[in-house]
């Protein structure tokens, strides 16, 4: 097994300085912004050396719009009309065959069937199905591949959250736009190769935690990074009242002046690194502002992605965010958006989920494509697991709600080598089970790992004696899911 | 930027064909790969004279073999063991005329035949693990075929014996038992020890070591006087003596259990272990023996007459998260509670990757899977639940124990109770009848299949039913039977890493087949003999450390020392490690006089910017928003800053700090420009300069007298001629820069909810506080 890999980026520092000699003392060993050993043009093959083994990257970068709380599949993108007409009707045991439930649910007397409150129609030369919530989505339907056997082991919000980011429901791991840090790097020298982005809908919300973008055990550069639109893009970024950029190139020129004394002193390589850091912190000072400033941006695209696009911290300006921040070559662009957790008051709540996202997540496909960027970006939108296709409580006329169903559910990808206008997979007509081409969590990250190039058996760290990866032991690459 | 990228291409290079020829193989640099050839003085891999098992083929064979012909028997290919001789000198089960090792002979041995073989259907390891070996290791195999393929125990399951003392050449620079181990080890790689450190910095590195605080003015000044002979140890005993001194060794225990103040898991509400945490400060303040630290941690509850205190002191296996979120399977998330407590207790007190067994047996070590349940059943004795209420239904689930002020006015004295009213703590308690621990299928809590009762695995030492309950007092006793492997040489390794920033073993948290071999198993061995030997005495051996002159050398690296030992493993100098994420903060607020010394009590908010609770929260509990707090809360020390679990603080977590989800045995040591932003924008550091600006105009003295006396209070030492040009140069220029924009003055002053002092010369003052920024900012400030 290739040492280098595991090594490369975690080796101490002092180590590679030490036996790299001259010619390197200057270059970003120490970047947040992970060192790009890894990229570039005819010397690639070079670059990878020992690599994971390289197919050629079908994405270079992924933006994962992740719906937080669980949307319900049934209002949005699978059409079951079975559930309509046998509304109010006990689920058959045949077909939820001893699920576990939570305990929500786990103790109702009966388990009514409980159909779509909107209406579904036709789009597209896919003809896909869509809810009328989502009349946005409706447009973009063949550029996207929609699956509908999405499943996962966990059945609570914070286990398969854990699970779907970072590959396992417990534990400390890397997330995946970690493990992308590790394996691929930073296309841009000032920006960090894993950005985050949160904002919150109006429905019932779960919450979210930073050990979903952590770096696990492996070096915290990995580690997704906070950005948001508003004044302060990253925290700490901004200088101080009554102090300028000018003021600042000043301490910094003075500062270097005497750190670099203290080189002479100690010889030590900490401290020429430790000067990198301080000139790429006051690069990202100018850099990172212009980046997240989506004031200047044209009329034609504002319209696009809605007024709340100029609203920091919605979900809109963050799908415009992360088109900037991928643009630029941040690797994985990580969104998060709250709400989604429709026990009760689907009707209510379901229709303010979707216009939060329905309109900016489909100007987003419709922007990357405009700028040529989709065939290199892949596009993830989707929850933790999905709902029950009975009601959670009573059934009114009005309104229901639904819990949470770990065996079938909906994500759809768009762009960086998905193959579009497909639905893949399919469920039941109660939409339970799966009857044919299941997603298990573990072949998703195998399947986005491999688009992205990267062998997620070879994208190992060794930690503890044991050579981790995201897919844990399990994982297969799915060919009908890729163009 | 072209260039830049190119030369590191041609270096990634270079670097890759280093690695080939097997010169940076980090992992390997403590075995004896490397001798030192002392023509070139470089060190290179060579062929060994004798092979030895535990240091040249094991690490092979653990890496590339065990996985599928090693201890777990459920996924063991060809049925073909190979971590045991017995089994490895057998028959094959496949084809009896066939052995896949014979002594003395490559040619028959199976497995020498099947690494060599040019077949890639046949070759080991198979083309799909994506293992290889390198030409070195078939060669290290085949030699040590050849010279009879002895296997040897596992060097860290056999009891430490206190070996002689190494004989070294300069008799005169050993300072104690230490000195004489790592200079042998010196001599034998051609390296020399540094010099003794300057005082200054030496004092600045034990302070700092010792209590987490850098040494006041009045120190500084009195330890530079005292010419006497044992001056540096009058302050070693003096800073031991400290009350901070607890805090700085809670400060790794904390991590280790995994310590927070909110249940995490997603609604993630307030707990109330504080009071725990002021207990393990305690303990160490009063040098309690690591025997009886341990005890009352594990079984406190369990002791004859068990008090008070050794109630709290069980906290520490409560200390992991607890859901609170609705709907979720109880006995679920009770298995995992337990889980937790078993990996905890085996990563923390025996180094062991227990986790590893939870499903099947362990890939590598000896841990069967029914090892682990039977571990698992000490701590599966517990009346809780999986689920005890949604958010803030208790901020300590059952069993709990309340404090009350009587408790603390007579026995819990070392409580920081705020006000009146009582606190609950979380604690350990065993049900009174026997919850049966079954070994559950696949580590799946509704798979439960064998049933098994509380023991030990043997291979570390066997659990005597009859010499220890069989119960968690029976486990510390057992763990701290003078025969125990492990106990004594994990917690020195430990406590090693924290002077040294790396443990002897590197793997702190790893003594296993897959963990680093010992780059000084004497001397570890030699430690954790004389450590149990001497009461378990903690604060001993603190100062054993830190008066050697192995610690006492100075930090200069050389570009020999740097090119021949570039992490520094053998010690020729002393380290040059950044602060700990806590010791940061605790050493901007020192120096410029803020810091509120209280110790212990609950946790507080300081600033923090602006909206990262309220962005992140599911809405409910009563941590759904950050309140601030004001006055001198805001300048308690980094340990005491409250830990929220999903929305752990931000300056913390840039500096590497643990998120407090599992139990971590070491922290990694990054070099970011998010950490650059953080002392450079960070209101606490901007009012800390504030500050000390302030109180320094409002002396009656000059701007260079004031400069450096900044210096020395930020520094701990006195600054050079040159420094101090460019800084009084840097002053001169910024009071003239804010005397023409007096706004711009005001507008920096403003930082910090501290009241001004009343200074005459503001932009004088903008100007000091601009150069004390620059101080806190230098990379040396905040290095050991």
């Amino acid at each position: 097994m290739n040492e280098f890999i595991e090594n490369r980026l975690n080796v101490n520092r002092r180590h590679f300085l030490g036996k790299a000699a001259a010619g390197i003392g200057s270059l970003a060993l120490g970047s947040l912004l992970v060192p790009d050993l890894f990229r570039g043009g005819d010397e690639e093959s070079d670059a990878l050396p020992l690599g994971i083994s390289h197919f050629a990257p079908k994405a270079k970068r992924v933006i994962y719009l992740f719906q937080n709380g669980a949307p319900s599949q049934y209002e949005s993108f699978e059409y079951k009309p079975m559930l309509n007409k046998l509304a109010g009707q006990d689920l058959p045991d045949s077909i939820r065959k001893g699920q576990r439930l939570t305990g929500m649910t786990a103790n109702q007397a009966k388990f009514p069937l409980v159909g779509s409150h909107f209406q579904f129609k036709q789009y597209g030369q896919s003809g896909m199905w869509i809810s009328e919530l989502f009349p946005n989505i409706a447009n973009i339907v063949d550029d996207i591949c929609m699956i509908k056997t999405m499943n996962t082991e966990a059945i609570n919000h914070d286990p398969a959250l854990t699970f779907l980011q970072t590959g396992a429901q417990q534990g400390n791991r890397p997330s995946m736009g970690a493990w992308v840090s590790y394996g691929l790097g930073s296309d841009n020298k000032n920006l960090p190769a894993f950005s985050v982005l949160l904002s919150r809908g109006k429905g019932n919300g779960q919450g979210v935690y930073s050990k979903l973008w952590t770096n696990g055990f492996l070096d915290s550069t990995h580690q997704g990074v906070v950005f948001s639109s508003g004044e302060e893009p990253i925290l700490y970024l901004n200088n101080p009242e009554g102090t300028d950029r000018t003021s600042r190139r000043k301490m910094l020129d003075n500062l270097a002046e005497l750190n670099n004394m203290a080189y002479d002193d100690f010889g030590d390589p900490e401290i020429k690194a430790k000067v990198q850091q301080y000139e790429m912190a006051y690069r990202m000072q100018t850099a990172v502002p212009e980046l997240t400033d989506l004031s200047k941006e044209p009329d034609h695209i504002i319209k696009m992605y809605g007024p709340e696009c100029l609203v920091p911290g919605t979900f809109a300006a963050n799908c415009l965010l992360a088109r900037k921040l991928s643009e630029a070559g941040v690797r994985f662009v990580q969104l998060y958006h709250q709400g989604w957790d429709q026990h009760g008051n689907m009707v209510g709540e379901m229709p303010l989920q979707a216009r939060d996202t329905d309109r900016a997540s489909a100007a987003l496909i419709t922007d990357l494509k405009q700028r040529g960027l989709l065939d290199e970006t892949l596009v993830i939108w989707g929850g933790e697991f999905g709902r029950t296709n009975y009601s959670q409580g009573t059934a009114t006329k009005d309104n229901y709600g639904r819990d949470h169903h770990p065996r079938a559910y909906c994500t759809w990808m768009a762009g960086g080598g998905v193959k579009p206008g497909t639905v893949y997979g399919e469920t039941d007509e109660f939409g339970y089970n799966v009857v044919r081409d299941p997603v298990n969590i573990h072949d998703f990250h195998a399947t986005v790992m491999h688009l992205m190039g990267l062998n997620h058996e070879k994208l190992t760290y060794k930690h503890l004696g044991r050579r981790y990866r995201l897919t844990d032991v399990a994982g297969k690459v799915l060919p009908g899911l890729m163009a | 930027m072209v260039q830049p990228i190119r030369n590191v291409i041609q270096w990634v290079v270079r670097f890759r064909l280093a690695l080939l020829t097997g010169i940076a193989l980090t992992s390997l640099l403590t075995a004896c790969f490397f001798t030192t050839n002392r023509n070139t003085g470089s060190v290179t891999m060579t062929m060994p004279d004798e092979v030895d098992y535990n240091f040249h083929i094991r690490p092979i064979l653990s890496d590339n073999c065990f996985m599928c012909h090693g201890p777990d028997a459920n996924k063991r290919e060809a049925n073909l063991r190979l971590d045991t001789e017995a089994d490895a000198y057998a028959a094959l089960k496949e084809n009896p005329k066939m052995h896949a090792l014979v002594p003395g002979d490559p040619l028959k041995s199976a497995i020498w035949l099947r690494i060599t073989t040019k077949d890639t259907a046949d070759v080991m390891p198979p083309v799909n693990s994506n293992l290889k070996l390198t030409e070195h290791q078939i060669a290290l195999i085949e030699k040590w075929i050849k010279q009879g393929a002895k296997y040897k125990p596992h060097w860290a399951f056999i009891a430490p014996q206190t070996p002689k003392l190494p004989e070294v050449d300069d008799e005169d620079w050993p300072r104690n038992e230490i000195d004489h181990f790592t200079l042998a080890k010196m001599t034998e790689m051609g390296l020399e020890p540094n010099p003794e450190s300057d005082k200054e910095r030496l004092l600045k590195r034990v302070s700092l070591d010792i209590t987490g605080l850098p040494p006041s003015l009045d120190l500084q000044k009195r330890f530079l006087a005292d010419k006497s002979e044992n001056a540096y140890e009058k302050v070693v005993d003096e800073l031991l003596k400290s009350p901070h001194y607890g805090e700085k060794m809670a400060l790794q225990w904390l991590d280790v259990a995994r310590y927070a103040d909110s249940h995490g898991y997603q609604d993630d509400g307030l707990r109330t272990m504080w009071p725990w945490r002021d207990w393990v400060i305690h303990a160490f303040n009063q040098n309690y023996g690591y025997d009886k630290f341990l005890t009352w941690q594990l079984a406190g509850d369990l002791l004859p007459k068990a008090t008070k205190e050794m109630m709290l002191a069980t906290g520490f296996n409560r200390n992991h998260k607890i859901t609170q979120e609705g709907g979720v399977i109880d006995e679920e998330y009770r298995i995992e509670y337990v889980t937790d407590r078993t990996n905890t207790f085996g990563k923390t007190f025996l180094a062991l990757t227990y986790e590893c067994a939870k499903c099947h047996d362990h890939k590598y070590d000896p841990i069967l899977q029914k090892d682990y349940y039977s571990t698992f059943a000490f701590f599966n004795q517990v009346p809780e639940k999986g689920l005890f209420g949604t958010i803030d239904a208790s901020f300590a689930d059952p069993p709990n124990m309340k404090i009350s002020s009587q408790d603390v006015k007579d026995i819990l004295r070392f409580v920081n109770k705020k006000d009146t009213a009582s606190v609950m703590v979380m604690v350990m308690k065993d049900a009174d009848t026997l919850r049966k621990t079954h070994i559950l299928s696949r580590g799946n809590y509704d798979q439960p299949s064998e049933i098994v009762s509380a023991a030990m695995p043997t291979f570390i030492m066997p659990f005597d039913k009859k010499k220890y309950p069989q119960n968690r007092l029976g486990l510390a006793r057992w763990m701290t039977d003078p025969k125990n492997p492990l106990t004594a040489r994990v917690f020195v390794n430990r406590v090693w890493q924290e002077f040294f920033g790396r443990g002897i073993v590197k793997t702190v948290g790893d003594f296993g087949m897959q963990g680093e071999l010992p780059s000084h198993p004497e001397l570890l061995d030699w430690l954790a003999v004389d450590f149990r030997t001497h009461n378990w005495d903690m604060k001993r051996l603190v100062k054993q450390i830190v008066t050697s002159a192995t610690y006492r050398q100075s930090a200069q690296i050389t570009k020999d020392k740097l090119a021949k030992d570039p992490e520094n493993v053998f010690l020729s100098h002393a380290p040059r490690l950044r602060l700990p994420a806590e010791l940061v903060r605790d050493l901007v607020l020192t120096s410029s006089g803020l810091l509120n010394p209280e110790i212990g009590g609950p946790s507080v908010k300081p600033y923090q910017p602006k909206g990262l609770w309220e962005v992140a929260t599911s809405g409910r509990g009563s941590l759904a928003r950050y309140v601030q707090d004001h006055g001198t809360a805001l300048y308690r020390r980094g340990m005491y800053v409250f830990i929220k679990r999903t929305v752990p603080p931000p300056s913390m977590l840039m500096f590497d700090a643990s998120n407090r989800d599992q139990c971590e045995v070491k922290r990694s040591r990054t070099n970011t420009p998010l950490q650059a932003l953080v002392m450079l924008n960070d209101p606490m550091v901007l009012e800390s300069a504030r500050v000390l600006a302030e109180k320094l105009m409002v002396e009656k003295t000059s701007a260079d007298q004031k400069i450096e006396k900044a210096f020395r209070q930020i520094l701990c030492r006195t600054p050079k001629d040159k420094e101090l040009k460019v800084l009084q140069k840097y002053f001169a220029d910024e009071k003239t820069t804010f005397s023409s924009t007096p706004k711009k003055a005001e507008n920096l002053l403003a930082v910090g909810e501290t009241p001004h002092a009343t200074v005459a010369d503001k932009p004088a003052t903008a100007a000091l506080m601009q150069t004390l920024l620059m101080l806190y900012n230098l990379e040396e400030t905040i290095m050991l």
